[in-house]
This record gives structure tokens, sequence and C-alpha cells, in this order.
């Protein structure tokens, strides 16, 4: 019987804009829901997010995106990760990401993607209902 | 993959298996026990240095660039930081790794964030398993960071070879530091930020400090007494024998890296007197007794905790403490009593 198993959330900021007030606000949520946040601040590469996800054991990687770059970063993350072998990871993506959008990223292995006025609960609802392991 | 797989990969550092392996020490995950016995005798090889200090005193940077120190002499790092679980919620927020991230490129630095899940003392309950896993999967320094210490999380100090005790200017006056506690788990003293006022009245009030205790450091001291298992310590300082270890001040600027390369040269040969005057043994078995004593007290008290007829008999001594009909101590010896027989 496995004791004191928590979700673990590797919170992440790809690509090059600056602003982090939606990573904090998310990761502070999840971190009152009872989720081990790992937090690893702005301008990461999508090679250090999945080498970081890898070390930290998460269970979610959780990233924003806020410059237009999603339709790189996004894919990209995925891709490094099926590489790497790791396919028992949620994937969530949140920030400005237009509509049109959304449909090729959840293709490509985002499970789901958080727009301006979704609420933190919903965020919370979603990984505890989606994780894989 | 069962533990066996994962365990034989970790042992060759395969950085997935070492990161699962953590987990299921972490989480206590079924087969914990076993995994934990087949990587053990791999355990002892890596030098495990504790950084502890109060919050915002510059922890983390300086295990950054104390890691890159390391890594520019060809040794391996691998990093267990703590950071605090809400006492309320149970989550955490694990940010000592925003200052490492430069790192996580690199196949030889491995960083894990832990929260201390309840635990109190400065790490997490599961810090020592995490330890014996990196150590196990052969890195050559294990770095502790634990979380913002105030004056008594002192717990590193029975997990490390050589405690690094960072310290700032600002915080509070001479009678600070010759308080019992924290400042006597130093083996190494860094005073940080020595770009601030007041970093020379750090400084001295520290070697003050040492002074009063005799020029040695707390933890040597305080066991003098004690012989080793193998008998390899005489324990007594002997005028023939080489001089007591007393705590250096170093002063770093971990931002820029200034004093950052001092520090490896005294943790290296802080680790090099412990191995000469056989004190390390002594260390280690402290650590494995601490360890030993608190795995046995866990599992009496789980068994304890699944015992139906301890359970109902606590209740009932309770309800008589609560009536004042019998005191506490005589309630505690008679669930003792019922629990051994």
């Amino acid at each position: 019987m496995d004791e004191g198993k928590k979700i673990r959330v590797l919170v992440a900021k790809p690509g090059l804009d600056g602003h982090d007030r939606g990573a904090k606000v998310v990761a502070r949520a999840l971190r009152d829901a009872g989720m081990e946040v790992i937090y690893t601040g702005l301008r990461q590469t999508p090679e250090q997010i999945v080498a970081a996800a890898i070390q930290e054991d998460v269970d979610v990687v959780a990233m924003s995106i806020l410059s237009g770059a999603h339709n790189y970063l996004f894919p990209r993350v995925m891709q490094l990760l099926h590489e790497r072998g790791v396919d028992d990871v949620l994937v969530v993506g949140g920030g400005i990401i237009p509509d049109e959008d959304i449909p090729g990223l959840k293709e490509c292995g985002i499970a789901e993607v958080f727009t301006p006025g979704a609420s933190t609960a919903d965020t919370v609802k979603f990984i505890r209902e989606n994780i894989k392991r | 993959m069962g533990w066996q797989e994962i365990v034989s990969r970790a042992l060759v550092r395969d950085i997935r298996a070492v990161s699962r392996l953590i987990s299921i020490v972490e989480d206590r995950r079924s087969g914990f026990e076993d995994a934990y016995a087949a990587i053990y005798p791999h355990t002892g090889k890596a030098h495990v240095i504790g950084i502890t200090g109060p919050p915002g005193s510059g922890k983390s940077t300086l295990v950054d660039k104390i890691a890159a120190e390391y890594r520019r002499r060809g040794k391996t790092v691998g990093i267990v930081a703590v950071d605090p679980t809400s006492p309320f919620t149970g989550g955490a927020l694990l940010g000592d790794r925003l200052r490492m991230q430069r790192h996580s490129l690199d196949d030889g630095v491995f960083i894990r964030s832990m929260g201390t899940r309840g635990h109190l003392g400065g790490v997490a309950r599961a810090t020592s398993g995490v330890v014996d896993v990196l150590d196990a999967a052969g890195y050559d320094y294990v770095l502790i960071e634990t979380v913002g210490v105030g004056q008594s999380e002192v717990e590193v100090a029975s997990l490390a070879d050589t405690v690094a005790l960072v310290q700032v200017p600002g915080l509070g006056d001479d009678i600070q530091v010759i308080k019992a506690g924290v400042m006597e788990i130093g083996d190494v003293f860094v005073v940080n930020k020595k770009d601030r006022p007041g970093v020379e009245r750090v400084v001295a009030e520290i070697r003050m400090a040492l002074d009063l205790a005799g020029n040695v450091s707390g933890r040597s001291r305080a066991y003098s007494g004690h012989h080793g298992p193998t008998g390899a310590t005489t324990g007594t300082v002997d005028a023939t024998e080489v001089a007591p270890w007393r705590p250096p001040i170093l002063q770093t600027m971990a931002e820029s890296g200034e004093g950052v390369a001092e520090v490896c040269d005294t943790c290296d040969a802080h680790m090099h007197r412990l191995s000469e005057d056989g004190a390390l043994v002594e260390r280690r078995f402290r650590r494995a007794r601490s360890e030993t004593m608190q795995i046995a007290s866990d599992l009496i008290w789980r068994g304890l905790a699944d015992d139906r007829r301890a359970l109902d008999a606590a209740e009932e001594l309770a309800w008589k403490v609560a009536r004042r009909e019998m005191d506490p101590y005589a309630a505690g010896w008679s669930l003792r009593e019922l629990i051994v027989n």
C-alpha cells in the first residue's frame, strides 16, 4: 500500500516573455489544493523543462506562454517527452492562446489549454481527474 | 519497470530510474524496503554536505554555485533541496530549483526538490533515503539544502558529513550567535552577501562564539567522549594528534560566485580531516544509530496505530487522564505495559 503519494506538478514558463504572474497564481492555487509544485521560473527552454520534469518525477507539467510562440514550444516539449520515453505525464498549457490554435495543441498531446478567464478551481479539478498515474 | 530493474538502472545512474527510485523511497511505495536494501551496500561513498541557514540568506544560490565549482573540477553532484510543506493544505511550493536550472541539461548534476511533508527539523523524514539513492547512483557530492532555518532545526547535522552554516549581515546581535542550537552544528561558516554593511561584525561575532567554544566545532566537542564502534577513534583530543577542527569563517557573494571556490576547498579539507582523525567513522555511526532508532520508533508507532486493542486502551486511559483520575505518565506506563506484553 502506497503511503503519502502526492500530486507533483512542474510549473514552467517556456520561451522569452517575462510575464509570470499567471504562472505564479496557478502555482499558488495548486499548492493550496495540496499539491507539490516545483516552480522553475522564466525563460526555460523545452529541453530544460523536460529534464526538470524527469528529475523531479512529476505527474503534471503545466506551462504558461504569453508570447505567441505556443505553436512551436508546446509541441516541442511533447516531442522531447516522447523521445525520452515519458508517456505517463499529464501536460497542460495556459496563457494567451487563440481559440483556433487549441485543437492543434490538443492533437499533439497537450491535454487541456486554459485561457484568460479560466478559474484555478477548474485547473485543479482537471488535474485531479486526469493524472495518468 | 519493477523495482529490481529500477534499482539496477539507478546504480548505473540512469536518470529516469534514479528519479523513480527517489519517488519510491520518498512516498514509501510498496516494495520500497526491498529497493532500499538493494541500494544500501552501494552507499557511503559520496561526500554529503549540508547547507543550512535562515530564509533568504542565499542557500539556493550558494548551492547552485558550489555545484558549478565541483563540476568545473570534474566531479558529479546530486542536490536535495528541501522546502516547507503547508501544515494546513499539505501542499508545497518548491522554489529552490529556480536558481539551479542552468544545471538542468548537465547529466553530471541531479536536482531533486522535496517538501518537508510535516517533518520538523529542517529536512524531510525521507531526506536521508533520497541522499542514499543519490550516493548509490554514484554522485561524488550530495548537497542537502535545508528549509530556511530558525534556531533549532539541526537535523541536517545527523545526515551530512560537513555542515556549512550560512549567515548574512543584519539579523541580530552577538547573543544570537552564542545561543544553543543551529550555531553549534557548523563545520564551516559562510557569511554570504559580504557586500552588505555589517559583514565584519557578523564575522567577529562568529569568531567570538568559536573562541568561547574553545576552538573546537560544536559537534566534535559534544561527542568527544564517545568511542566509535570500531574503536578507530580515541575521542579525547591528544596534543600529539591532529589539532581539533576549528570551523573556518568564509565570506562569499554567492550571486557573483565570489568566495565559492574557497567554500569547496574548505568542505574538502573538512572531509579530509574527518577521514584522517577517525571522526568520519563516528559521524556515520551516529547517523546509522539515529536512523535505526527512528525507524524502530516509526514501526512501533505504526504497529500501535494498527492495534485495535491498544487503541481502545489508549482511549480509555485518555478519558481517565482528562477526568483527572490518572496522570499522563501513569497512563503512558500502563499503555506501554499493554503493548510490550
